[in-house]
């Protein structure tokens, strides 16, 4: 007997639709959205109801959820005065080859005594092996000779640049302790503004903000 | 898959002694085209991001004894902060008979109204909010409660993040063994 024939259709599917598709949500991605600037360490930072957007180029610090804190020092020129004054005043001994080192690694996550080892790596340490900078005792708050190298590097210029671009981004789930050492540390070298990385969060519909954003009236201007 | 045909039609007519030249099928498969857009919007799409970070302003106050700010019981109102996102609160000072009945407990949620309250039922120039922390407290709840001074339009000089005392951290603790630390 004969198989049944089943009568083949032809399957070729015209693909320009799906091609202008594609470059249709390529242009909408280059176009709506920014590089993410590198990071030393993923952080859930809270949210805020904050409209004021972050600074671009900034000196950063970065707490994680464990208590270890990441300094990014930002601009390339302040960077390399900074990592040079803070060689001389706390005696590293780096060699200038050493400090291009240095200077060319995107943040700083080691205690100060650990630097000049941590430049002679061969190969770059994984995240969790970085111990951060040591703020937790308050007698040997490394961030503080760090922040006087920053204040150091920065003396006669304009201070109020200085505050626009100190931020501190912690985890939602880090502990307060911690924030605190870090607040003591810009307590101890005179820096008494800066600013908190958050996500941003719309005003709770119905409350105070709200409605004074609504009206677009001039309350007292919550900074 | 995709294809164009880009062959011109057939059906011109035989000309008398005319050579037909042989049509080649210039068939394009656009396959590889979808897949490099598609590797394009992945690309973009992981290493890109949408919203811009927001900065919250500090300001840290000068620990100067010569200025400590006078504050009025009737206006003061203290925010404590305990592990576990827990929020306690008290109005004025603690006085030692009162504390138990003075001292109560809140939630992130319900501590809007009640800053709201405060703020409506004080006049401005007596209004303060004093904002401690514990020590197991998390970076997070700090930051959300000075969001909610500012979701209350509360202005900068009338609120201020202090040391927890001891009292207040006796407090706390006996509070969340009453509550079976939640």
């Amino acid at each position: 007997m004969g198989r049944a024939k089943i009568p083949r259709k032809s399957t070729n599917i015209d693909m320009t639709a799906m091609c202008d598709v594609a470059f249709l949500l390529l242009s909408f991605f280059i176009l709506a959205t920014k590089q993410k600037p590198p990071e030393a360490v993923t952080v859930a930072a809270p949210t805020s109801v904050s409209s004021k957007a972050a600074p671009e180029k900034s000196i950063l610090i970065t707490l994680t959820k464990e208590g270890k804190v990441f300094l990014m020092l930002g601009e390339d020129t302040k960077k390399k005065e900074i990592i040079e004054d803070i060689n001389t005043t706390r005696a590293l001994g780096l060699t200038p080859g050493e400090l291009s080192k240095l200077n060319k690694m995107s943040f700083i996550g080691m205690p100060l005594g650990k630097l000049k080892a941590l430049v002679n790596l061969a190969e770059a340490l994984p995240p969790d092996r970085l111990e951060g900078i040591p703020i937790r005792d308050s007698a040997n708050n490394e961030l503080v000779y760090w922040l006087r190298s920053v204040t150091n590097a920065y003396a006669g210029t304009d201070q109020t640049k200085l505050q626009e671009i100190l931020l501190v981004k912690g985890d939602a789930e880090a502990l307060y302790p911690d924030f605190k050492s870090i607040k003591a540390a810009f307590k101890k070298n005179e820096l008494f503004k800066f600013k908190i990385v958050t996500n941003s969060e719309s005003a709770p519909v119905g409350s105070e903000l709200y409605n004074v954003n609504k009206l677009g009236t001039k309350a007292t201007e919550v900074k | 898959m995709a294809e164009m045909d880009t062959s011109s039609g057939g059906g011109h007519k035989k000309g008398p002694g005319v050579k037909k030249p042989k049509k080649l099928s210039t068939r394009v498969d656009l396959t590889p085209m979808v897949d490099l857009g598609f590797l394009l919007i992945t690309f973009f799409v992981f290493t890109t991001t949408m919203s811009k970070p927001t900065a919250m302003n500090m300001n840290e106050p000068k620990d100067d004894p010569d200025q400590q700010l006078k504050v009025k019981n009737s206006g003061a109102m203290t925010i404590l902060l305990g592990k576990d996102n827990q929020v306690y609160y008290y109005m004025g000072e603690l006085t030692a008979d009162g504390a138990s009945e003075q001292f109560k407990s809140s939630s992130l949620k319900e501590i809007r109204q009640v800053i709201l309250d405060k703020k409506k039922a004080t006049p401005m120039g007596d209004l303060m909010y004093i904002i401690k922390a514990d020590t197991q407290s998390k970076f997070g709840n700090a930051i959300d409660i000075l969001d909610e001074m500012q979701i209350n339009t509360i202005p900068p000089g009338h609120y201020a993040e202090v040391d927890i005392n001891e009292v207040e951290q006796m407090l706390i603790q006996k509070t969340e063994e009453a509550n079976g630390i939640k």
